[in-house]
């Protein structure tokens, strides 16, 4: 645990008047304040400390507290023992600290705060109603977890959530869960529960919304001549007729194929294969004259 | 109608310690939407968190009606971009090996 530099954080000096911390309270917390800068850990954890210089700073018995005793704030108690002519009541009164359901953060004050002045001893003490905090969470599955629309059950905060997930649910994608976030204050509404969904590259489909590519090789002959194919899609496997020559890096469309569009049941994308064409390797001498005698009927190459 | 998921707009005010105009400033900017059922004026459940944030920002922060007004689209931008980049990213994981 280390000392804080109130004045430091507020950026004032040591001398700074009420008015003085007030207006730089009010300046960083509008830079920093999460509501302003949605998703941003490192603003939130600066509003943290903003808001907690301002908690001591701005009421005159925890500042002329942390002005005397702050840097020897390991021996603040037995410093206050000693003096007995010290006040000992600790009145909340003063600013309250700043922020409500979605910004508050009056439990979150450091080890050095709450070593000195306790941990009780931060926030607004007002009986007001508030809505609970919004929760986060990310949930990683696979691509085959998302082709299907599927039930599954989460653990947030303790607290078992039977979550239906839609068939098609894409990658970066948050789902609110309404009214499964933190319980309300006072009996006001709960928070909500967002859950953001991180999905992994499948090894052979590539997604695009509800399109899916894939790359499929293709021997040299079919190529030529063209011929069957059997190709894998998400729903099984696929006959295909590759029209004689067709050329490397050639793309099909299968209609349909694709990925389920979300939230609209029965809807698929397509699926586009690009053919990959593999050439024969280690000739056997019978290939390599065959060949040869071919590349004579094209003596240009092509 | 159902009302229950509508919170009366006199007792928000009356929990959260604020002018009713300020609500009402609020529905005059086009940011919240009230709902007028039986003579009483009711915000959605559904607003609340918006709403909330818009008091924050008003009560704790200092800032007036426009600022509001401009944060809340800049905001609204920025949800819009990030659903954008997020597409974008998607769409370069089709280039991944």
């Amino acid at each position: 645990m280390e000392f804080i530099d109130y004045y430091k954080i507020l950026e004032i000096q040591k001398t700074a008047s009420e008015t003085d911390i007030k207006a730089a309270y009010r300046k960083l917390a509008r830079k920093y304040h999460p509501d302003l800068n949605p998703n941003d850990e490192s603003a939130k954890k600066k509003f943290q400390q903003i808001n907690e210089a301002n908690e001591v700073l701005s009421d005159p018995e925890k500042r002329k507290k942390y002005d005397k005793y702050g840097k020897d704030w390991k021996h603040a108690d037995e410093f206050e023992k000693a003096n007995q002519q010290q006040s000992q009541s600790r009145t909340s009164g003063g600013q309250q600290s700043y922020g409500s359901s979605g910004g508050d953060f009056s439990g979150d004050f450091s080890e050095f705060f709450e070593s000195m002045y306790g941990s009780g001893a931060g926030g607004r003490t007002k009986q007001k109603k508030f809505r609970g905090q919004d929760l986060n969470a990310e949930l990683h599955l696979n691509l085959m977890d998302v082709y299907k629309t599927q039930q599954q059950t989460l653990t947030v905060n303790g607290k078992n959530i039977r979550l239906t997930i839609p068939a098609g649910v894409e990658n970066g994608q948050v789902i609110k869960i309404t009214g499964h976030g933190t319980p309300g204050v006072n009996g006001g509404p709960n928070g909500d529960l967002y859950i953001t969904f991180t999905i992994a590259n499948h090894p052979k489909f590539k997604r695009e919304g509800s399109n899916l590519y894939a790359s499929v090789d293709l021997d040299l002959y079919t190529a030529l001549l063209g011929g069957d194919l059997q190709v894998d899609t998400l729903d099984g496997k696929v006959k295909l007729k590759v029209a004689p020559e067709t050329q490397s890096n050639t793309k099909v469309k299968l209609k349909g194929k694709g990925f389920p569009v979300y939230k609209k049941e029965g809807e698929f994308g397509d699926l586009y294969i690009t053919y990959i064409v593999k050439l024969p390797a280690n000739l056997n001498e019978k290939e390599k004259e065959l060949f040869t005698e071919l590349s004579k009927l094209r003596a240009n190459g092509n | 109608m159902e009302t229950r998921d509508l919170i009366l707009i006199e007792h928000f005010c009356t929990n959260h310690e604020i002018e009713f105009s300020f609500i009402d400033s609020l529905h005059q900017f086009g940011l919240i939407e009230v709902i007028i059922y039986e003579d009483n004026k009711y915000l959605h459940q559904e607003q609340l968190n918006d709403v909330e944030k818009m008091m924050r920002m008003h009560y704790d922060l200092d800032i007036n009606m426009e600022g509001i007004d401009v944060i809340s689209h800049l905001l609204k931008r920025m949800n819009s971009l990030q659903k954008e980049l997020m597409e974008t990213q998607n769409k370069l994981r089709l280039y991944e090996h």
